[in-house]
C-alpha cells in the first residue's frame, strides 16, 4: 500500500520532535528512514504505527485517512529495537499471538494457526525453534522471530525501529540480506529507521535523511550520494 | 576454598579472614538472639502446659472469634490492595502525567505515618462525631468499632506493598512488549492479561504475600478502631495483648503461636512456588 504523510508535527511538551514534515512513500517500496538520534525518525515511524498519534496533519494509506484509526485496527507489523519478545511464551506461542489475538469470528482454527507459523519458521529458516523460549536464542534469532511475529497478521505494510541496532558487525550484513529477500517475496511496503548511513545506503531503495525533526532530503541512495541536498547531509554520509 | 584455591588466588575485598568469621557471627548472633529465640519461646510458652491446655485455649469463643476476624479482615484486604496496588504500578509506569511524584508519595505515605495516626484519624473522619459517621450510623452501617473501620484501617496500613514491590519490576521492563501486543492487533484488556501480567507475577505475588502477613499482623491502627470489643472486632494481635494483660499467658501465646503459623503458611508457599517455578524465574531474569 502507498503511504502519505501530509504536514505531520509532533509536540512532546513544548519540545518538537517533528517540525511540519511531508513524505509520499509509494507501494511495495524499501524505505529507510535515516539520522543522527533525536532526528524525529522514530517518532515518525511510531506515528505511521499508531503508537504515537500527531499534534497535528494527517496520515493516509491507500490514500484513505488513518490517522486516528487505532493501533489494532492499522494492521501494522511492527519489529521493535530491542525486538520485545514475550518472554514468558515459546517463539512459536510469540509469532501466533496475533491470530490467537483476532476476535472469534475471523480467528482461524487452532491447526490453521499452527501451520501458518510452521510456514513463518520456515520463511526465517528457524524451522525447528518453536518450543524455545526467547532468552535461549542469539540475538540474530530474535530478530527473525521478531519478523515472523509481525508477518503473522498479515500486515498491510512493515515497520521496523533499528532493526540492526542490537546485533553484532557481521550477524547485521546476513539479516540486511535477510530483510531485503523478504521485502522481495512479500513485496510489502517496508520502512526501517536507522542511524548507519551505509546501512540505509545499501538496503533502501528511497532514503529519507532527516535531522532535527525535520526531513533533509528524500531519494534514492546514488542520488544522495551524488547531490547531497545540504551540508548537513554531505557531513552524514561521509561519517 | 582458600585450600584448593592457587598461591596468587585473592580476592577482590581485602578484609582479612579474621574480620570476615567476626562479621558473621555478630550477624548471626544477631539473628538468633532478635528472630529466633523470641519466636522459640512464644512456642515454649504456649505448650509450656501441655498441648491440650493450649488447644483448649484456642477453642474459646474468643480466640476462635478473633481467628475468624482476622482472616475475613485479610481476605477483603488484600485482595483490594492487590487490585489497587496493579492499578496504581500500572498508571505510574506505563503514563506520564502531571503530578506522578505527588502519587509515588502518597502511595509511600502508610509508611512514614504511625498506625496509630491513621486509626485516629478514620476515628475523626468517621466515627459518629463527624457528619459521614453520623449518616452511616443512622443508615445502620457503622464504620469506627465494627468491621469496616478494620478493613479500612488494614488496607491504608498495607497500600504501599503491592505497588511497592510492582513499581521497579515494571519500570525495568518498560512498555515494549506491551506495545508490541497492542501492534499485533490485542485489546487493552487482553494485553494486561497475557503479557503484563505475567510478566509481573513474581513481583506480585511477594507484594501479596507481605501485605497479607502486615495484614494479618497490624495492631496500632486496628487497636483504635475496632474499640476492642471481646468476640466481636478484637483481631487476633488485639485478642493476645488483652490476653497477655489479663495474665492468660497460655492462651496469650498460643494465640501468638497461631498467628505465626499463619506467617510460616505464608512463607513456605513463597518457598514452594519459588522452587516449583525457578526454570521460569530464571528465564525471565536471563532474558
Amino acid at each position: 500500500m502507498h503511504i502519505d504523510i501530509d504536514e505531520i508535527s509532533k509536540l512532546f511538551g513544548t519540545t518538537a520532535a517533528l517540525s511540519p514534515v511531508s513524505l509520499a512513500i509509494p507501494s511495495g517500496a524499501l524505505v529507510a528512514l535515516l539520522g543522527p538520534s533525536g532526528s524525529g525518525k522514530t517518532t515518525l515511524l511510531r506515528i505511521l504505527g499508531g503508537l504515537e498519534f500527531p499534534t497535528s496533519g494527517r496520515v493516509l494509506f491507500d490514500g484513505q485517512d488513518a490517522t486516528g484509526l487505532s493501533v489494532q485496527d492499522r494492521r501494522v507489523g511492527f519489529v521493535f529495537q530491542s525486538y520485545a519478545l514475550f518472554r514468558h511464551m515459546t517463539v512459536f506461542d510469540n509469532i501466533a499471538y496475533g491470530l490467537n489475538a483476532r476476535p472469534r469470528a475471523t480467528r482461524p482454527q487452532k491447526a490453521e494457526i499452527a501451520r501458518r507459523v510452521t510456514k513463518l519458521l520456515e520463511l526465517i529458516q528457524l524451522p525447528d525453534i518453536g518450543a524455545r523460549y526467547p532468552s535461549q536464542l542469539s540475538g540474530g534469532q530474535r530478530q527473525r522471530v521478531a519478523l515472523a511475529r509481525a508477518l503473522a497478521i498479515e500486515p498491510r505494510m512493515l515497520l521496523l525501529d533499528e532493526p540492526f541496532g542490537a546485533l553484532d558487525a557481521k550477524v547485521r550484513k546476513e539479516l540486511r540480506q535477510g530483510l531485503r529477500d523478504l521485502h522481495d517475496t512479500t513485496g510489502l511496503t517496508t520502512i526501517f529507521v536507522t542511524h548507519d548511513q551505509e546501512e540505509a545506503m545499501e538496503l533502501a531503495d528511497l532514503v529519507v535523511v532527516m535531522s532535527m525533526g525535520r526531513i533533509e532530503q528524500i531519494g534514492k541512495p546514488q542520488d544522495i550520494r551524488a547531490k547531497p541536498a545540504s551540508a548537513f547531509v554531505r557531513e552524514f554520509i561521509s561519517a | 576454598m582458600s585450600d584448593t584455591a592457587p598461591a596468587t588466588f585473592r580476592v577482590a575485598t581485602e578484609e582479612s579472614p579474621l574480620f570476615q568469621v567476626i562479621l558473621t557471627v555478630i550477624v548471626l548472633a544477631l539473628l538468633v538472639l532478635l528472630l529466633f529465640a523470641p519466636l522459640v519461646a512464644v512456642f515454649y510458652e504456649a505448650l509450656g502446659k501441655g498441648w491440650v491446655t493450649a488447644v483448649t485455649s484456642l477453642a474459646d469463643p474468643e480466640a476462635l472469634s478473633a481467628i475468624r476476624l482476622t482472616l475475613t479482615v485479610a481476605a477483603i484486604a488484600v485482595p483490594l490492595n492487590t487490585i489497587f496496588g496493579i492499578a496504581a504500578a500500572w498508571l505510574i509506569t506505563k503514563y506520564d502525567f502531571r503530578g506522578k511524584a505527588l502519587l509515588i508519595t502518597l502511595i509511600d505515605l502508610p509508611f512514614s505515618v504511625s498506625p496509630v495516626v491513621v486509626g485516629l484519624c478514620i476515628v475523626l473522619t468517621f466515627g459518629a462525631n463527624s457528619w459521614i459517621g453520623a449518616l452511616l450510623v443512622q443508615a445502620g452501617h457503622p464504620v469506627v468499632f465494627a468491621l469496616p473501620g478494620i478493613v479500612l484501617a488494614s488496607m491504608i496500613v498495607t497500600f504501599p506493598f503491592v505497588a511497592r514491590e510492582l513499581i521497579p519490576v515494571m519500570v525495568e521492563q518498560g512498555r515494549a512488549e506491551e506495545e508490541a501486543a497492542l501492534t499485533l492487533g490485542a485489546s487493552g484488556w487482553r494485553t494486561f492479561r497475557t503479557v503484563t501480567l505475567p510478566n509481573i507475577r513474581w513481583a506480585l505475588l511477594y507484594g501479596v504475600l507481605l501485605c497479607n502477613a502486615r495484614a494479618m499482623g497490624e495492631f496500632g491502627a486496628v487497636s483504635v478502631v475496632s474499640g476492642k470489643i471481646r468476640g466481636q472486632t478484637a483481631t487476633m494481635p488485639i485478642t493476645i495483648e488483652m490476653l497477655y494483660n489479663e495474665y492468660l499467658s497460655v492462651a496469650a501465646f498460643a494465640l501468638a503461636a497461631v498467628l505465626a503459623c499463619l506467617a510460616f503458611v505464608t512463607l513456605a508457599l513463597k518457598t514452594f512456588l519459588e522452587i516449583r517455578h525457578a526454570d521460569a524465574l530464571a528465564a525471565a531474569r536471563r532474558h
